[in-house]
């Protein structure tokens, strides 16, 4: 009797590896593909606005400084975060960042909603510092934010780059690009990004 | 989703467990020309291959999870645009706005569907909201009088305010001191609340353009010596003539307003520190004192408790 034998895929490193593919394709297949195409992953949220040149800068500081190692950027639908940090994510929300920073890992709190939360003061003195205003805090301080100051050479750039990702920016936002970071420190950047984080649900109720 | 992902993702699942199904039966059989418990003709290393069926309580395992995988799928959203039997989703993902995700909140609660992020919502004020209802009707020179209130109220001023303002509310640097009996908007029930809903912005100007060096140390030693600091007379008598331009703020005696969050620079309580270089400081380049606003975060009975604790801290009993 001629069967399909076990020796077959065994001995056959060629035909072995391509079922392996397909056996673990088949979950992305299904679960990362079709979302890729939903409307609720393309389409903003209302009151969502691009980051301003600044904002940008200070997004590519967070991501230098590696924030995102320890602050997650994903609040998940569970009573317990929400009393804590605001609504839940949407998908809405991150449309026009690339790449997203959800992070998966909360040494720190979760910052998806920080914007408002506190003042540019507190911001500045907490990364000077962390502990001169929360004693517990077992954050490092990045007092070198202050000093080093942006040229905007790439600003421009980086937002062309992005508007090709569909990022809705404006011929006006990327011409006045460079001005608009020229000389500020990486600290007011960064700030000017923390404070934008989660805002635009909020933004879209008041209005 | 549209018909085709629907589609896509409907034959990719059922189709991979049928096609599991099909090894998993393909492996129970015996294809080979040798006997159960033989030698498959296949050594190394003085180690043999035995033809050994798969074992029965492994199979069985494998055949629960597949009736388990089918259950599920009819049961919870796991085939495309199919919802489940039980229609359950984890949250509103949907919406695009808080007006939507209230509306879809109260959508669900209309129709019975099980969200379970709603619910779980739902219980949480079922069983916590009538406390706060209670306490937001008690007026806070009451509410101060209610341990479990002021308990409730410490929690939430150490998630959300000590921050700034410390887990003591003592404050640090540029961020007020809350225990004291000064108070930069008003310290009765009323101005609490108030900072504590809408926020605060303080401004002082930089006037550093405005004043030559030695003018802004002459203001800073009679700033001083407002609250009794013995500083050096002349530089007093100099600064006092320029004092004119801070009392529209401060007022005529530095004595401060509370309706634009000037403070009173009489009571020797410094926000930025009191040293003549900070003051000279000060007034060279101005600061800008924010507090956030919390009615979109915390909602006004949670204030409501909040302020409560923070007026029990410079009222006690």
């Amino acid at each position: 009797m001629s069967r399909v034998k076990h020796e077959f895929v065994e001995k056959n490193l060629g035909w072995l590896s391509v079922l392996m593919i397909i056996a673990v394709s088949i979950g992305g297949l299904v679960e990362i593909t079709p979302l890729l195409f939903q409307s609720q992953v393309q389409e903003p949220v209302k009151g969502l606005k691009p980051y301003t040149a600044l904002q940008l800068e200070g997004r590519d500081i967070y991501m230098r400084e590696g924030c995102s190692n320890c602050h997650s950027q994903m609040i998940r639908p569970f009573r317990a975060e929400t009393e804590r940090y605001g609504h839940y994510s949407l998908a809405g929300e991150s449309v026009w960042d690339h790449p997203f920073l959800w992070g998966s890992k909360r040494t720190g709190p979760d910052l998806a909603r920080v914007g408002g939360r506190y003042s540019d003061d507190w911001h500045y003195v907490h990364l000077m510092n962390p502990r001169n205003v929360v004693p517990e805090s077992n954050m490092p301080a990045f007092p070198w934010l202050a000093e080093n100051t942006l040229d905007g050479a790439y600003t421009a750039k980086k937002m062309e780059a992005l508007r090709t990702l569909g990022v809705p920016y404006t011929d006006e936002d990327i011409a006045g690009a460079k001005e608009a970071v020229q000389g500020k420190t990486e600290m007011q950047a960064l700030i000017a990004y923390l404070q934008s984080l989660g805002t635009a649900l909020k933004r879209a109720d008041n209005e | 989703m549209s018909n085709f992902w629907s589609a896509w993702i409907i034959v990719l699942t059922l189709g991979l467990l049928f096609v599991l199904i099909w090894l998993l039966r393909w492996n129970m059989k015996n294809y080979t020309d040798i006997d159960e418990g033989q030698e498959m003709d296949h050594e190394f290393d003085g180690i043999v291959e035995v033809n050994n069926p798969l074992p029965k309580w492994w199979t069985y395992l494998f055949w629960a999870c597949f009736a388990w995988g089918f259950v599920y799928l009819a049961l919870y959203p796991g085939l495309g645009k199919f919802d489940g039997l039980l229609g359950w989703k984890s949250s509103n993902q949907d919406v695009q706005s808080l007006a939507e995700s209230r509306a879809a909140m109260k959508a669900s609660k209309d129709d019975g569907s099980i969200v379970q992020y709603d619910r779980e919502v739902r219980d949480a004020e079922e069983e916590f909201g009538p406390i706060f209802e209670a306490y937001a009707q008690t007026p806070i020179q009451e509410l101060i009088k209610n341990e479990d209130a002021l308990e409730v109220g410490q929690r939430l001023f150490l998630q959300n305010c000590s921050q700034c303002h410390g887990s003591n509310a003592m404050g640090g640097r540029g961020f007020p001191n809350l225990t004291d009996d000064d108070w930069l908007y008003g310290g009765t029930p009323h101005d609490i609340k108030t900072t504590l809903l809408n926020g605060r912005q303080g401004n002082m100007p930089a006037w550093g353009e405005q004043f030559s060096d030695q003018e802004i140390t002459e203001l800073a030693n009679y700033v001083a010596s407002l609250s009794g600091r013995e500083r050096d007379p002349e530089l007093v008598a100099a600064g006092k003539k320029n004092f004119a331009v801070c009392s529209a703020c401060h007022g005529p005696n530095g004595k401060g307003n509370q309706q634009l969050g000037a403070p009173n620079l009489t009571d020797n309580v410094w926000l930025y520190g009191g040293s003549i270089a900070t003051i000279e400081e000060t007034l060279h380049y101005g600061r800008n004192g924010v507090m956030p606003a919390w009615k979109d975060i915390l909602g006004e009975d949670k204030i409501h408790v909040v302020s409560a604790y923070i007026y029990s801290l410079s009222h006690d009993e």
